[in-house]
């Protein structure tokens, strides 16, 4: 069974078809890639499945059950992470606590009682402070750790606002634009970093991506949107060479 | 300057961070403890209303400062907690429970402030908590059976195990054991999972939602939280009042309570009790000023109120971190002396933040 099946995924801002029956679906253990040119309803896909807009029309399936009844929040608890196209860090906090806002799907500890440390509570802690330092650890952003969020350089907010994605422990991980704003040595660094979560960390990635180098060292399949609509989807290189999107993407650097 | 240097995750998660903490606090706690034995008891009462003050700023400071839900009703909160406890002494209840009572009546106010408060956000929310005061604040003249109206009504001692409290040491210690009592119940929220929801609401509710936060939810326990603490400040309050009348809870107590916690530092603990001891300071020091000030300056009704607006102008200009954030920076030109620069903590938004999602 697919891991995430979208249906004729519709969604209409006034007049606007924002994303226009979008079907795809994706397995377990792949990179998936949307693409597409500005406007073209990559966020807005997203932000449905992350059940942030409500579609208008259409199914999502995780695991073979709809994911539509669910809230934005109940949906890392369901084993999806996301990070956002402009960073959306918890800036006057530290990247530690960053990460450990992340462990809120796996708190058990009832809000009222936490006003007393007791051992469980600290166990629960430390438990997890260790998960958090393996991703520390992993992302290699030890450095700043103890850093507040405001003031670090951009990258290093990207990298932040991943690790804290990775915090939940997804099994489904949901990129907007991971490598936007980044610098080339900072951009390849990113596509080592996904291909180390597909692969130690077998987690299944659905990401928005405008660098076409990154798209093609990392995806095994790639959707292709415009204006709201699919105009393809394949292997990255059947995909751009298909006329349509040569064509949707005339005028912008391919 | 002290480098740290970390042996374990418990090192983060303590409270106290390292020795330094332990002595420094320990001795501000030990010579707390000790003041009644040198202090006379003008001044015990001043520092007792300074650390209601701290109390009811740091109920203020879990709902605003920390959850960045700016509420301009707490004093309706501090009147709930002061009316239910002299209500409650009145019948006869010892203060183990009438103190608790208090708070839990000014819990019952926060929740219903909270629910529709959770869905408001920045002026509408301030004005908002301003009406709902102002409806306490009716509603405590219109119930004049149980709170005297606009007549007032007197507070009995406390009372603990049949032994009234008249003295000023005795309600000096009651205040310092609730305030510290609520400084720990405050710390360990913070380091809690539900402390950091918190946190993560007030900096991104968009993210917060994305890793699982209930936003609504943990804003109404912020606010009830922050009720009750606000609560025991009023119970406490009334002993120090010993008489209570609605106009003592006005819309001044609010802004009084906001001025504070931004001017101490929002956002942080320290920032409460610094708030609280400025204001605290400042009111103390002005009156005590009034007799050797010319009869035509020292007699004008608004002196107070314009000092606290100029300080405040000033702090919001030269310090938006407060006077705790001034003190970090203090502390810290003597840790790095010689190496301290002016720009150490000037930041830098070294990225551009458009179209954030709604
Ligand atoms: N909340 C909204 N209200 C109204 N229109 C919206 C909203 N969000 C997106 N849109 C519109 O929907 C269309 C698709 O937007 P979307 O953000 O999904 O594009 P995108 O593919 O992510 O583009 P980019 O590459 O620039 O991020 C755009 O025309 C956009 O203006
Ligand atoms: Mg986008």
């Amino acid at each position: 069974m697919s891991l995430l099946a979208v249906q004729n995924l519709s969604l209409s801002f006034g007049g606007l078809k924002a994303v226009d029956d979008v079907s795809f679906s994706i397995e377990p253990g792949e990179v998936y890639a949307v693409i597409g040119p500005n406007g073209a309803g990559k966020s807005t896909l997203l932000n449905m499945i992350s059940r942030f807009y409500h579609p208008s029309r259409g199914e999502i399936l995780h695991d073979g059950k709809s994911l539509l009844e669910c809230d934005a929040s109940e949906i890392p608890a369901r084993g999806i992470a996301r990070t956002f196209q402009n960073i959306e860090l918890f800036e006057r906090a530290t990247v530690l606590q960053n990460l450990l806002v992340g462990r809120q799907v796996h708190n058990t500890v009832p809000d009222w009682r936490q006003f007393v440390f007791t051992p469980d509570i600290m166990r629960a802690e430390r438990e997890h402070r260790r998960k958090v330092e393996e991703i520390i650890d992993f992302l290699e952003i030890a450095h700043y750790r103890d850093m507040h969020v405001s003031g670090l350089p951009y990258g290093v907010c990207k990298k932040v606002e991943l690790a804290r994605a990775l915090a939940v422990e997804p099994e489904l991980l949901l990129l907007d634009e991971p490598a936007s704003g980044l610098n080339p040595e900072e951009t390849e660094e990113m596509g080592f970093w996904i291909d180390d979560i597909r692969r130690d960390l077998k987690i299944t990635v659905l990401m928005i991506e405008h660098d076409m180098s990154l798209v093609d060292e990392v995806a095994d399949r790639v959707l292709v949107l415009a204006n709201g609509r699919v105009l393809t989807e394949g292997k990255f290189d059947d995909v751009k060479s298909h006329p349509d999107v040569v064509r949707a993407y005339l005028g912008e650097t391919l | 300057m002290r480098v740290l240097f970390k042996q374990s995750y418990d090192q983060d998660i303590r409270i106290a961070k390292h020795r330094g903490h332990l002595i420094w606090y320990g001795l501000l706690l030990l010579s707390t403890l000790c003041a009644p034995l040198f202090v006379g008891s003008f001044y015990l009462g001043e520092l007792s209303r300074v650390m209601i003050l701290a109390l009811a700023g740091l109920g203020l400071m879990f709902v605003t400062g920390f959850t960045g839900q700016v509420s301009l009703g707490h004093a309706a909160f501090v009147a709930a907690g002061a009316y239910a406890n002299a209500w409650a002494l009145s019948r006869g209840w010892p203060s183990l429970a009438a103190i608790p009572f208090a708070g839990f009546v000014s819990m019952l106010c926060g929740l219903a402030v909270a629910v529709p408060a959770s869905r408001m956000s920045g002026i509408y929310l301030a004005i908002g908590t301003l009406a709902f005061a102002i409806i306490v604040e009716d509603g405590i003249i219109k119930l004049d059976g149980i709170t005297g109206g606009n007549r007032g009504m007197a507070v009995e001692a406390p009372v603990f195990l049949g032994f009234r409290m008249w003295e000023s040491w005795q309600l000096y210690y009651l205040c310092l054991f609730v305030l510290v009592a609520c400084i720990f119940a405050v710390l360990n929220f913070m380091r809690s999972p539900v402390g950091r929801a918190m946190i993560a609401v007030r900096d991104s509710e968009v993210s917060a939602r994305s890793l699982g936060v209930k936003v609504a939810r943990t804003k109404i326990f912020a606010f009830a939280v922050s009720a009750a603490i606000t609560g025991f400040a009023g119970a406490l309050f009334s002993h120090y009042l010993q008489f209570i009348s609605p106009e003592i809870f006005g819309v001044v107590l609010s802004i009084q309570l906001l001025l504070m916690i931004v001017v101490g530092g929002l956002g942080t603990v320290h920032g409460a009790i610094f708030g609280a001891a400025l204001v605290g300071l400042l009111e103390t020091g002005i009156n005590l000023a009034k007799d050797y000030l010319p009869p035509g300056i020292g007699s004008q009704p608004g002196l107070e109120p314009l000092l606290f607006g100029i300080i405040l102008v000033g702090f919001i200009l030269f310090e938006p971190q407060g006077v705790y954030g001034r003190w970090v920076k203090i502390r810290s030109y003597f840790e790095l002396f010689p190496l301290y620069r002016r720009k150490t903590f000037v930041r830098q938004r070294s990225y551009l933040k458009t179209d954030r999602m709604q």
